[in-house]
Protein backbone atom coordinates (compact mmCIF):
# COMPACT_ATOMS: atom_id res chain seq x y z
CA UNK A 1 0.00 0.00 0.00
CA UNK A 2 1.29 3.45 -1.09
CA UNK A 3 1.73 6.36 1.78
CA UNK A 4 -0.76 8.63 0.55
CA UNK A 5 -3.66 5.59 -0.12
CA UNK A 6 -2.45 5.02 3.85
CA UNK A 7 -3.17 9.07 4.29
CA UNK A 8 -6.61 8.73 2.51
CA UNK A 9 -8.13 5.97 4.49
CA UNK A 10 -7.02 7.52 7.64
CA UNK A 11 -8.72 11.23 6.28
CA UNK A 12 -11.67 8.83 5.53
CA UNK A 13 -12.04 7.32 8.73
CA UNK A 14 -11.85 10.69 10.55
CA UNK A 15 -14.41 11.80 8.05
CA UNK A 16 -16.39 9.40 8.45
CA UNK A 17 -16.10 8.66 12.09
CA UNK A 18 -16.15 12.37 13.04
CA UNK A 19 -19.44 12.88 10.76
CA UNK A 20 -21.20 9.95 12.92
CA UNK A 21 -20.29 11.66 15.98
CA UNK A 22 -21.82 15.06 14.98
CA UNK A 23 -24.93 13.20 14.65
CA UNK A 24 -25.15 11.16 17.29
CA UNK A 25 -23.47 13.68 20.42
CA UNK A 26 -26.17 15.42 22.64
CA UNK A 27 -24.58 18.44 23.06
CA UNK A 28 -25.34 20.59 20.30
CA UNK A 29 -21.46 22.69 20.61
CA UNK A 30 -19.52 19.31 20.40
CA UNK A 31 -21.91 18.58 17.40
CA UNK A 32 -20.42 21.45 15.47
CA UNK A 33 -17.39 20.79 16.68
CA UNK A 34 -17.11 17.10 15.04
CA UNK A 35 -18.60 18.80 11.70
CA UNK A 36 -15.50 21.28 11.80
CA UNK A 37 -13.65 18.01 12.10
CA UNK A 38 -15.32 16.55 9.33
CA UNK A 39 -14.94 19.17 7.15
CA UNK A 40 -11.15 19.39 8.05
CA UNK A 41 -11.04 15.73 6.58
CA UNK A 42 -13.07 16.81 3.48
CA UNK A 43 -10.42 19.17 2.98
CA UNK A 44 -7.63 17.02 3.61
CA UNK A 45 -8.56 14.44 0.69
CA UNK A 46 -9.16 17.38 -1.87
CA UNK A 47 -5.43 18.42 -0.94
CA UNK A 48 -4.58 14.57 -2.08
CA UNK A 49 -6.66 15.34 -4.85
CA UNK A 50 -4.51 18.10 -5.88
CA UNK A 51 -7.74 20.48 -5.66
CA UNK A 52 -5.91 23.01 -2.71
CA UNK A 53 -7.75 26.01 -3.63
CA UNK A 54 -10.77 24.44 -3.72
CA UNK A 55 -9.82 22.75 0.04
CA UNK A 56 -8.69 26.14 1.29
CA UNK A 57 -11.57 27.68 0.16
CA UNK A 58 -13.49 25.18 2.47
CA UNK A 59 -11.79 25.98 5.31
CA UNK A 60 -11.64 29.64 5.45
CA UNK A 61 -15.51 30.01 4.65
CA UNK A 62 -17.04 26.95 6.18
CA UNK A 63 -14.61 26.67 9.34
CA UNK A 64 -13.40 30.50 9.49
CA UNK A 65 -17.08 32.07 9.20
CA UNK A 66 -20.04 29.53 8.94
CA UNK A 67 -19.08 27.59 11.84
CA UNK A 68 -18.00 30.65 13.87
CA UNK A 69 -21.77 31.50 13.42
CA UNK A 70 -23.33 28.35 14.39
CA UNK A 71 -21.56 28.52 17.30
CA UNK A 72 -22.41 31.77 18.17
CA UNK A 73 -26.09 31.32 17.64
CA UNK A 74 -25.97 27.78 19.39
CA UNK A 75 -24.23 29.77 23.11
CA UNK A 76 -27.36 31.95 22.86
CA UNK A 77 -29.88 29.23 22.41
CA UNK A 78 -31.23 27.33 25.76
CA UNK A 79 -32.30 24.32 24.25
CA UNK A 80 -34.80 22.50 26.19
CA UNK A 81 -33.81 18.61 25.78
CA UNK A 82 -36.70 16.94 26.92
CA UNK A 83 -39.32 18.98 24.70
CA UNK A 84 -37.03 17.70 21.78
CA UNK A 85 -36.98 13.82 23.14
CA UNK A 86 -40.80 14.16 23.24
CA UNK A 87 -41.37 15.09 19.75
CA UNK A 88 -38.58 12.16 18.23
CA UNK A 89 -41.22 9.47 18.40
CA UNK A 90 -43.79 11.46 16.80
CA UNK A 91 -41.96 12.50 13.81
CA UNK A 92 -39.55 8.94 13.63
CA UNK A 93 -42.02 7.17 11.12
CA UNK A 94 -41.99 10.08 8.84
CA UNK A 95 -38.54 10.37 9.71
CA UNK A 96 -37.15 7.11 8.60
CA UNK A 97 -39.02 7.69 5.19
CA UNK A 98 -37.53 10.62 3.93
CA UNK A 99 -34.14 8.66 5.46
CA UNK A 100 -34.89 5.90 2.86
CA UNK A 101 -35.69 7.80 0.13
CA UNK A 102 -32.10 10.15 0.45
CA UNK A 103 -30.35 6.51 1.04
CA UNK A 104 -31.99 5.34 -1.83
CA UNK A 105 -31.60 8.48 -3.99
CA UNK A 106 -27.66 8.51 -2.89
CA UNK A 107 -26.66 4.80 -4.07
CA UNK A 108 -28.42 5.31 -7.07
CA UNK A 109 -26.47 8.58 -7.43
CA UNK A 110 -23.31 8.15 -5.78
CA UNK A 111 -22.67 4.49 -5.99
CA UNK A 112 -19.66 2.46 -6.79
CA UNK A 113 -20.90 1.36 -10.33
CA UNK A 114 -21.07 5.28 -11.11
CA UNK A 115 -17.32 6.65 -10.11
CA UNK A 116 -15.10 2.72 -10.75
CA UNK A 117 -11.62 3.52 -12.23
CA UNK A 118 -13.42 1.59 -15.21
CA UNK A 119 -15.86 4.18 -15.96
CA UNK A 120 -14.39 7.41 -15.03
CA UNK A 121 -10.27 7.53 -16.10
CA UNK A 122 -7.89 8.32 -12.73
CA UNK A 123 -7.06 12.08 -13.43
CA UNK A 124 -3.61 13.21 -14.48
CA UNK A 125 -0.96 13.86 -12.17
CA UNK A 126 0.53 17.57 -12.51
CA UNK A 127 4.03 18.51 -11.44
CA UNK A 128 4.92 20.53 -8.51
CA UNK A 129 4.63 23.90 -10.37
CA UNK A 130 1.21 23.50 -11.43
CA UNK A 131 -0.86 26.81 -10.54
CA UNK A 132 -4.19 25.06 -9.63
CA UNK A 133 -5.84 28.04 -8.80
CA UNK A 134 -4.36 30.28 -11.71
CA UNK A 135 -6.56 27.33 -14.20
CA UNK A 136 -9.85 27.88 -12.21
CA UNK A 137 -10.04 31.57 -12.19
CA UNK A 138 -8.95 31.32 -16.30
CA UNK A 139 -12.20 29.28 -16.81
CA UNK A 140 -14.09 31.23 -14.02
CA UNK A 141 -13.45 34.60 -15.29
CA UNK A 142 -13.47 34.02 -19.18
CA UNK A 143 -15.90 30.80 -20.13
CA UNK A 144 -18.09 30.79 -17.17
CA UNK A 145 -18.20 34.68 -16.71
CA UNK A 146 -21.74 35.18 -17.05
CA UNK A 147 -22.81 32.25 -15.11
CA UNK A 148 -20.41 33.29 -12.08
CA UNK A 149 -21.87 36.66 -12.14
CA UNK A 150 -25.20 35.79 -11.93
CA UNK A 151 -24.49 33.51 -9.11
CA UNK A 152 -22.94 36.68 -7.39
CA UNK A 153 -26.22 38.63 -8.26
CA UNK A 154 -28.21 36.13 -6.76
CA UNK A 155 -26.34 36.26 -3.74
CA UNK A 156 -26.26 39.78 -3.36
CA UNK A 157 -30.25 39.94 -4.22
CA UNK A 158 -29.84 37.10 -0.48
CA UNK A 159 -28.43 39.43 1.26
CA UNK A 160 -30.32 43.03 0.66
CA UNK A 161 -33.40 40.57 1.37
CA UNK A 162 -32.09 38.72 4.41
CA UNK A 163 -31.52 42.66 5.70
CA UNK A 164 -34.66 44.16 4.57
CA UNK A 165 -36.40 41.01 6.41
CA UNK A 166 -35.04 42.44 9.23
CA UNK A 167 -35.83 45.98 9.11
CA UNK A 168 -39.20 45.69 8.17
CA UNK A 169 -40.83 45.74 12.00
CA UNK A 170 -41.90 48.87 13.11
CA UNK A 171 -40.50 48.58 16.73
CA UNK A 172 -38.75 51.63 17.65
CA UNK A 173 -34.94 50.56 18.30
CA UNK A 174 -32.50 51.97 20.27
CA UNK A 175 -29.64 53.00 18.13
CA UNK A 176 -26.35 55.52 18.63
CA UNK A 177 -26.27 58.52 16.60
CA UNK A 178 -22.60 58.37 15.94
CA UNK A 179 -22.65 61.91 13.99
CA UNK A 180 -24.50 63.56 16.90
CA UNK A 181 -22.23 61.94 19.28
CA UNK A 182 -18.97 63.06 17.58
CA UNK A 183 -20.32 66.96 17.43
CA UNK A 184 -20.99 67.15 21.64
CA UNK A 185 -18.55 69.49 22.82
CA UNK A 186 -17.80 69.93 26.12
CA UNK A 187 -20.18 72.75 26.78
CA UNK A 188 -23.20 70.89 26.05
CA UNK A 189 -22.70 68.17 28.66
CA UNK A 190 -21.14 70.05 31.28
CA UNK A 191 -21.97 73.20 33.32
CA UNK A 192 -20.35 74.50 36.35
CA UNK A 193 -21.55 76.47 39.20
CA UNK A 194 -20.59 77.92 41.88
CA UNK A 195 -22.28 77.00 44.72
CA UNK A 196 -22.01 78.71 47.82
CA UNK A 197 -22.44 76.60 51.27
CA UNK A 198 -25.12 77.65 53.56
CA UNK A 199 -22.75 76.93 57.14
CA UNK A 200 -19.54 78.40 56.18
CA UNK A 201 -18.58 81.71 55.19
CA UNK A 202 -19.45 82.57 51.67
CA UNK A 203 -16.62 80.80 49.75
CA UNK A 204 -15.88 81.08 45.66
CA UNK A 205 -16.41 77.42 44.01
CA UNK A 206 -12.92 77.78 41.76
CA UNK A 207 -14.31 75.68 38.61
CA UNK A 208 -12.36 73.66 36.65
CA UNK B 1 26.75 27.87 1.10
CA UNK B 2 24.11 27.29 3.98
CA UNK B 3 21.38 25.95 1.37
CA UNK B 4 24.50 23.29 -0.33
CA UNK B 5 24.88 22.29 3.33
CA UNK B 6 21.11 21.83 3.55
CA UNK B 7 20.48 19.98 0.51
CA UNK B 8 23.56 17.84 1.56
CA UNK B 9 21.93 16.96 4.53
CA UNK B 10 18.54 16.88 2.93
CA UNK B 11 20.24 13.90 0.15
CA UNK B 12 21.75 11.91 3.11
CA UNK B 13 18.74 11.37 5.34
CA UNK B 14 16.79 10.19 2.32
CA UNK B 15 19.88 7.63 1.96
CA UNK B 16 20.37 6.61 5.55
CA UNK B 17 16.16 6.27 5.88
CA UNK B 18 14.96 4.46 3.01
CA UNK B 19 11.63 2.90 3.83
CA UNK B 20 8.40 3.41 2.66
CA UNK B 21 9.61 5.77 -0.48
CA UNK B 22 11.73 7.93 1.80
CA UNK B 23 8.56 8.88 3.72
CA UNK B 24 10.19 8.59 7.03
CA UNK B 25 12.80 10.80 6.10
CA UNK B 26 10.62 13.32 4.58
CA UNK B 27 8.62 13.57 7.83
CA UNK B 28 11.88 13.42 9.94
CA UNK B 29 12.97 16.46 7.23
CA UNK B 30 9.34 18.27 8.02
CA UNK B 31 9.66 18.09 11.77
CA UNK B 32 13.96 19.50 11.76
CA UNK B 33 11.89 22.22 9.71
CA UNK B 34 9.20 23.12 12.24
CA UNK B 35 11.85 22.70 14.79
CA UNK B 36 14.21 25.05 13.44
CA UNK B 37 10.39 27.65 13.25
CA UNK B 38 9.01 27.15 16.59
CA UNK B 39 12.02 27.34 19.10
CA UNK B 40 13.01 31.08 17.69
CA UNK B 41 9.50 31.88 17.32
CA UNK B 42 8.93 31.03 21.15
CA UNK B 43 12.05 32.90 21.80
CA UNK B 44 10.70 35.96 20.20
CA UNK B 45 7.62 35.57 21.71
CA UNK B 46 9.01 35.94 25.32
CA UNK B 47 11.18 38.80 24.61
CA UNK B 48 8.19 40.33 22.98
CA UNK B 49 6.76 40.07 26.08
CA UNK B 50 9.25 41.95 27.91
CA UNK B 51 10.23 44.55 25.05
CA UNK B 52 5.99 45.43 25.54
CA UNK B 53 6.97 45.91 29.41
CA UNK B 54 9.70 47.93 28.90
CA UNK B 55 8.37 50.23 26.17
CA UNK B 56 5.52 50.80 27.79
CA UNK B 57 7.43 51.27 30.91
CA UNK B 58 9.25 54.25 29.25
CA UNK B 59 6.28 55.41 27.73
CA UNK B 60 4.46 56.02 30.59
CA UNK B 61 7.49 57.11 32.63
CA UNK B 62 8.10 53.98 34.66
CA UNK B 63 11.45 51.76 34.18
CA UNK B 64 9.27 48.61 33.99
CA UNK B 65 10.75 44.77 34.53
CA UNK B 66 14.26 45.68 36.10
CA UNK B 67 15.11 42.80 39.01
CA UNK B 68 15.17 38.94 37.46
CA UNK B 69 18.61 39.06 35.67
CA UNK B 70 20.83 42.70 34.41
CA UNK B 71 18.14 45.00 33.49
CA UNK B 72 15.34 42.42 33.79
CA UNK B 73 16.68 40.48 30.82
CA UNK B 74 15.70 37.19 32.40
CA UNK B 75 12.22 38.37 33.67
CA UNK B 76 10.17 36.44 30.58
CA UNK B 77 11.92 32.93 31.75
CA UNK B 78 11.23 34.05 35.18
CA UNK B 79 7.70 34.53 34.01
CA UNK B 80 7.56 30.98 31.92
CA UNK B 81 8.52 29.23 35.10
CA UNK B 82 6.32 30.78 37.24
CA UNK B 83 3.32 29.78 34.55
CA UNK B 84 4.58 26.46 33.96
CA UNK B 85 4.80 25.06 38.05
CA UNK B 86 1.36 27.41 39.46
CA UNK B 87 -2.20 24.87 39.42
CA UNK B 88 -4.24 24.74 36.76
CA UNK B 89 -7.93 25.04 38.18
CA UNK B 90 -11.02 23.55 36.88
CA UNK B 91 -14.27 25.67 36.89
CA UNK B 92 -16.31 22.98 38.87
CA UNK B 93 -19.08 22.77 36.29
CA UNK B 94 -16.63 23.35 33.18
CA UNK B 95 -16.67 21.19 30.76
CA UNK B 96 -13.19 19.38 30.76
CA UNK B 97 -12.77 18.08 27.34
CA UNK B 98 -13.19 21.57 26.03
CA UNK B 99 -11.70 23.74 28.43
CA UNK B 100 -8.48 21.87 27.55
CA UNK B 101 -9.27 22.08 23.65
CA UNK B 102 -9.61 25.80 23.75
CA UNK B 103 -5.61 26.48 24.62
CA UNK B 104 -5.08 24.43 22.32
CA UNK B 105 -7.35 25.26 19.50
CA UNK B 106 -6.00 28.71 20.20
CA UNK B 107 -2.28 27.73 19.79
CA UNK B 108 -2.62 25.23 17.07
CA UNK B 109 -3.26 27.96 13.94
CA UNK B 110 -0.96 30.26 15.76
CA UNK B 111 1.76 28.28 14.75
CA UNK B 112 0.55 26.37 11.83
CA UNK B 113 0.21 29.72 9.93
CA UNK B 114 4.31 30.16 9.94
CA UNK B 115 5.15 27.08 7.94
CA UNK B 116 4.09 29.21 4.71
CA UNK B 117 5.66 32.38 5.68
CA UNK B 118 9.12 33.17 3.44
CA UNK B 119 11.53 34.65 5.37
CA UNK B 120 14.27 35.50 3.01
CA UNK B 121 15.04 33.91 -0.99
CA UNK B 122 14.22 30.40 -0.38
CA UNK B 123 14.00 30.30 3.13
CA UNK B 124 10.99 28.61 3.80
CA UNK B 125 9.88 25.62 5.43
CA UNK B 126 6.68 25.34 2.23
CA UNK B 127 6.32 27.37 -0.83
CA UNK B 128 2.53 26.39 -1.16
CA UNK B 129 0.68 28.13 -4.59
CA UNK B 130 -1.92 29.25 -2.35
CA UNK B 131 -0.70 30.61 0.62
CA UNK B 132 -2.23 33.75 1.21
CA UNK B 133 -5.10 31.92 1.34
CA UNK B 134 -3.63 29.31 3.69
CA UNK B 135 -2.32 32.00 5.69
CA UNK B 136 -6.26 33.47 5.26
CA UNK B 137 -7.76 30.24 6.26
CA UNK B 138 -5.57 28.98 8.96
CA UNK B 139 -5.78 32.37 10.71
CA UNK B 140 -9.52 32.46 10.92
CA UNK B 141 -9.45 29.39 12.97
CA UNK B 142 -7.33 30.84 15.59
CA UNK B 143 -11.65 31.88 16.99
CA UNK B 144 -12.33 28.76 17.68
CA UNK B 145 -10.03 28.72 21.16
CA UNK B 146 -11.41 31.58 22.31
CA UNK B 147 -14.94 30.95 21.27
CA UNK B 148 -14.69 27.49 23.32
CA UNK B 149 -12.76 29.10 25.89
CA UNK B 150 -15.61 31.23 26.51
CA UNK B 151 -17.92 28.55 26.36
CA UNK B 152 -16.57 25.68 27.84
CA UNK B 153 -16.20 27.52 31.17
CA UNK B 154 -19.22 28.09 31.73
CA UNK B 155 -18.97 31.19 33.18
CA UNK B 156 -20.73 34.55 32.81
CA UNK B 157 -17.68 37.21 32.10
CA UNK B 158 -15.98 34.43 29.43
CA UNK B 159 -19.29 33.82 28.07
CA UNK B 160 -18.97 37.72 27.35
CA UNK B 161 -16.26 37.67 25.70
CA UNK B 162 -16.16 35.19 23.42
CA UNK B 163 -19.45 36.72 22.05
CA UNK B 164 -17.69 39.80 21.46
CA UNK B 165 -14.79 37.46 20.34
CA UNK B 166 -16.71 35.51 17.38
CA UNK B 167 -18.48 38.56 16.24
CA UNK B 168 -15.34 40.67 15.90
CA UNK B 169 -13.66 38.87 14.33
CA UNK B 170 -15.93 37.49 11.77
CA UNK B 171 -16.52 41.06 10.81
CA UNK B 172 -13.02 41.96 10.34
CA UNK B 173 -11.85 39.03 8.49
CA UNK B 174 -14.42 40.06 5.84
CA UNK B 175 -12.58 43.58 5.77
CA UNK B 176 -8.72 42.05 5.79
CA UNK B 177 -9.82 39.60 3.17
CA UNK B 178 -11.03 42.60 0.79
CA UNK B 179 -7.84 44.50 1.79
CA UNK B 180 -5.31 41.37 0.50
CA UNK B 181 -7.58 40.89 -2.35
CA UNK B 182 -6.20 44.51 -3.89
CA UNK B 183 -2.66 43.32 -2.91
CA UNK B 184 -3.47 40.01 -5.13
CA UNK B 185 -4.76 42.03 -8.28
CA UNK B 186 -1.33 43.98 -8.41
CA UNK B 187 0.92 40.65 -7.94
CA UNK B 188 -1.46 38.55 -9.99
CA UNK B 189 -0.84 35.41 -7.40
CA UNK B 190 -1.79 34.42 -4.11
CA UNK B 191 1.75 32.99 -3.87
CA UNK B 192 3.53 35.20 -0.78
CA UNK B 193 7.10 34.17 -2.70
CA UNK B 194 5.28 35.78 -5.85
CA UNK B 195 4.24 39.10 -4.66
CA UNK B 196 7.50 39.64 -2.44
CA UNK B 197 9.57 39.31 -5.99
CA UNK B 198 6.69 41.46 -7.39
CA UNK B 199 7.81 44.32 -5.59
CA UNK B 200 11.46 44.18 -6.66
CA UNK B 201 13.05 47.54 -6.27
CA UNK B 202 13.36 50.21 -4.61
CA UNK B 203 11.44 52.02 -1.77
CA UNK B 204 8.75 52.94 -4.16
CA UNK B 205 7.99 49.64 -5.86
CA UNK B 206 6.86 48.13 -2.85
CA UNK B 207 2.95 48.49 -2.37
CA UNK B 208 2.32 50.92 0.44
CA UNK B 209 2.21 53.67 -2.20
CA UNK B 210 -0.31 52.58 -4.40
CA UNK B 211 -2.59 50.80 -1.42
CA UNK B 212 -1.55 53.31 1.28
CA UNK B 213 -5.39 53.15 2.42
CA UNK B 214 -5.08 49.35 2.39
CA UNK B 215 -2.39 49.07 4.48
CA UNK B 216 -3.37 51.77 7.11
CA UNK B 217 -7.08 49.21 6.83
CA UNK B 218 -4.73 46.06 7.14
CA UNK B 219 -2.76 47.04 10.23
CA UNK B 220 -6.04 48.45 12.21
CA UNK B 221 -7.63 45.15 11.09
CA UNK B 222 -4.56 43.07 12.13
CA UNK B 223 -5.06 44.94 15.86
CA UNK B 224 -8.51 43.91 16.26
CA UNK B 225 -8.13 39.75 14.84
CA UNK B 226 -5.26 39.80 17.24
CA UNK B 227 -7.15 41.62 20.42
CA UNK B 228 -4.49 44.12 21.17
CA UNK B 229 -5.47 47.52 22.69
CA UNK B 230 -7.71 49.72 21.98
CA UNK B 231 -9.26 46.84 20.47
CA UNK B 232 -9.30 44.87 23.12
CA UNK B 233 -12.97 44.04 23.98
CA UNK B 234 -12.49 40.43 24.38
CA UNK B 235 -10.52 40.74 27.37
CA UNK B 236 -11.47 44.23 28.20
CA UNK B 237 -10.63 44.05 32.15
CA UNK B 238 -12.28 46.88 33.30
CA UNK B 239 -15.78 45.84 31.58
CA UNK B 240 -15.73 41.78 31.79
CA UNK B 241 -12.61 41.05 34.47
CA UNK B 242 -10.66 39.17 31.60
CA UNK B 243 -12.81 38.07 29.15
CA UNK B 244 -12.41 34.74 28.00
CA UNK B 245 -9.03 34.24 30.37
CA UNK B 246 -11.00 34.44 33.68
CA UNK B 247 -11.49 31.07 34.52
CA UNK B 248 -7.72 30.08 32.97
CA UNK B 249 -4.74 29.87 34.94
CA UNK B 250 -1.17 28.75 34.95
CA UNK B 251 -0.07 27.11 31.85
CA UNK B 252 -3.31 27.04 30.40
CA UNK B 253 -3.57 30.54 30.76
CA UNK B 254 0.09 31.12 29.20
CA UNK B 255 -0.74 29.26 26.04
CA UNK B 256 -3.59 32.32 25.24
CA UNK B 257 -0.96 34.69 25.37
CA UNK B 258 2.19 32.88 23.03
CA UNK B 259 -1.00 32.34 20.37
CA UNK B 260 -1.73 36.16 20.69
CA UNK B 261 1.92 37.04 20.56
CA UNK B 262 2.54 34.82 17.94
CA UNK B 263 -0.67 35.97 16.12
CA UNK B 264 0.90 39.63 16.36
CA UNK B 265 4.10 38.84 15.06
CA UNK B 266 2.41 36.85 12.28
CA UNK B 267 0.49 40.19 11.30
CA UNK B 268 3.71 42.60 11.45
CA UNK B 269 5.48 40.37 9.30
CA UNK B 270 2.48 39.69 7.14
CA UNK B 271 1.86 43.21 6.66
CA UNK B 272 5.77 43.67 5.74
CA UNK B 273 5.56 40.59 2.92
CA UNK B 274 2.58 42.32 1.55
CA UNK B 275 3.08 45.79 1.13
CA UNK B 276 6.60 46.42 2.36
CA UNK B 277 8.76 44.74 -0.04
CA UNK B 278 9.41 41.87 2.02
CA UNK B 279 12.97 40.98 2.14
CA UNK B 280 13.93 43.33 -0.20
CA UNK B 281 16.36 45.87 0.80
CA UNK B 282 15.05 49.33 0.82
CA UNK B 283 18.07 50.96 -0.67
CA UNK B 284 18.02 49.16 -4.04
CA UNK B 285 18.10 51.30 -6.88
CA UNK B 286 19.81 53.91 -5.36
CA UNK B 287 23.19 54.10 -6.61
CA UNK B 288 26.06 53.98 -3.63
CA UNK B 289 23.38 52.95 -0.92
CA UNK B 290 22.89 50.00 -3.12
CA UNK B 291 26.58 49.12 -3.21
CA UNK B 292 27.19 50.03 0.19
CA UNK B 293 23.90 47.30 2.01
CA UNK B 294 24.03 44.41 -0.32
CA UNK B 295 26.42 42.62 2.16
CA UNK B 296 22.94 42.43 4.07
CA UNK B 297 20.95 39.09 4.25
CA UNK B 298 17.34 39.62 2.84
CA UNK B 299 16.40 37.93 6.65
CA UNK B 300 17.29 40.97 8.00
CA UNK B 301 15.53 43.36 6.35
CA UNK B 302 12.47 41.25 6.44
CA UNK B 303 13.18 41.03 10.56
CA UNK B 304 14.04 44.67 11.16
CA UNK B 305 11.07 46.04 9.08
CA UNK B 306 8.67 43.69 11.07
CA UNK B 307 10.41 45.02 14.62
CA UNK B 308 8.88 47.94 13.30
CA UNK B 309 5.35 46.71 13.07
CA UNK B 310 5.88 45.00 16.01
CA UNK B 311 7.00 48.49 17.97
CA UNK B 312 3.32 50.06 16.89
CA UNK B 313 1.54 47.48 18.04
CA UNK B 314 3.31 48.48 21.68
CA UNK B 315 2.98 52.12 20.65
CA UNK B 316 -1.07 52.34 19.45
CA UNK B 317 -1.45 49.98 23.17
CA UNK B 318 0.30 52.73 25.11
CA UNK B 319 -1.22 55.77 23.19
CA UNK B 320 -4.93 55.14 22.45
CA UNK B 321 -8.52 54.51 24.83
CA UNK B 322 -9.75 51.61 24.53
CA UNK B 323 -13.05 52.04 21.83
CA UNK B 324 -16.85 50.87 22.65
CA UNK B 325 -17.75 47.84 21.25
CA UNK B 326 -20.78 48.94 19.04
CA UNK B 327 -17.77 51.74 17.59
CA UNK B 328 -15.61 48.86 16.56
CA UNK B 329 -18.23 47.26 14.71
CA UNK B 330 -19.31 50.84 13.21
CA UNK B 331 -16.05 51.04 12.00
CA UNK B 332 -15.71 47.46 10.10
CA UNK B 333 -19.01 47.57 8.17
CA UNK B 334 -19.35 51.26 7.47
CA UNK B 335 -16.10 52.25 7.27
CA UNK B 336 -13.79 50.10 6.37
CA UNK B 337 -15.71 47.81 4.26
CA UNK B 338 -16.35 50.68 1.80
CA UNK B 339 -13.34 52.04 1.87
CA UNK B 340 -11.70 48.44 0.92
CA UNK B 341 -14.38 47.70 -2.33
CA UNK B 342 -14.21 51.43 -3.46
CA UNK B 343 -10.03 50.81 -3.51
CA UNK B 344 -10.74 47.34 -5.22
CA UNK B 345 -12.10 49.21 -8.04
CA UNK B 346 -9.43 51.84 -7.87
CA UNK B 347 -6.91 49.30 -8.22
CA UNK B 348 -8.80 47.49 -10.86
CA UNK B 349 -8.85 51.15 -13.14
CA UNK B 350 -4.61 51.46 -12.14
CA UNK B 351 -4.30 48.42 -13.51
CA UNK B 352 -6.25 49.61 -16.68
CA UNK B 353 -4.21 52.51 -17.22
CA UNK B 354 -1.14 50.83 -16.04
CA UNK B 355 -0.21 53.30 -14.06
CA UNK B 356 3.84 54.08 -12.22
CA UNK B 357 5.96 51.09 -11.56
CA UNK B 358 3.57 48.84 -9.80
CA UNK B 359 1.18 47.69 -12.45
CA UNK B 360 3.77 46.30 -15.80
Amino acid sequence: MEFEQILFYIFSFWFVASSLAMIFSRNAAKAVLFLILAFFSAASIWILLEAEFLAIILILVYVGAVMVLFLFVIKMLNIDKSTLRAKFAGYLPLGLVVAAVIVAEMILVLGSHQFGLEVVAAPARHSADYSNITVLATQLYTTYVYPFELAAVLLLIAIIAAITLVHQSQIKRKQQSISEQVKVRAKDRLRLISITSPNKKTKEVDGG
Amino acid sequence: MMMALWQAFVVSTHNLLPWFDGVIATVLIILIKAFALIMPLMLVVAYFTYAERKMIGYMQLRIGPNRVGPRGWLQPIADALKLMTKEIIFPSKANIYLFLLAPVLAIAPAIAVWAVIPFAEGIFVVDLDVSLLYVLAIGSIGVYGIILAGWASNSKYPLLGALRSASLLVSYEIVIGFALVTVVMIAGSVNLNTIVEAQRGGILHWYWLPLLPMMIIFFISALVETNRAPFDVVEGESEIVGGTHVEYSGMTFAIFFLAEYANMILMAVLAVLLFFGGWHSPFMGIPYLEFMFSWVPGIVWLLAKSSFFMFLYLWVRATFPRFRYDQIMRLSWKVFLPITIIWIFVVALMTQLKLGVWFG
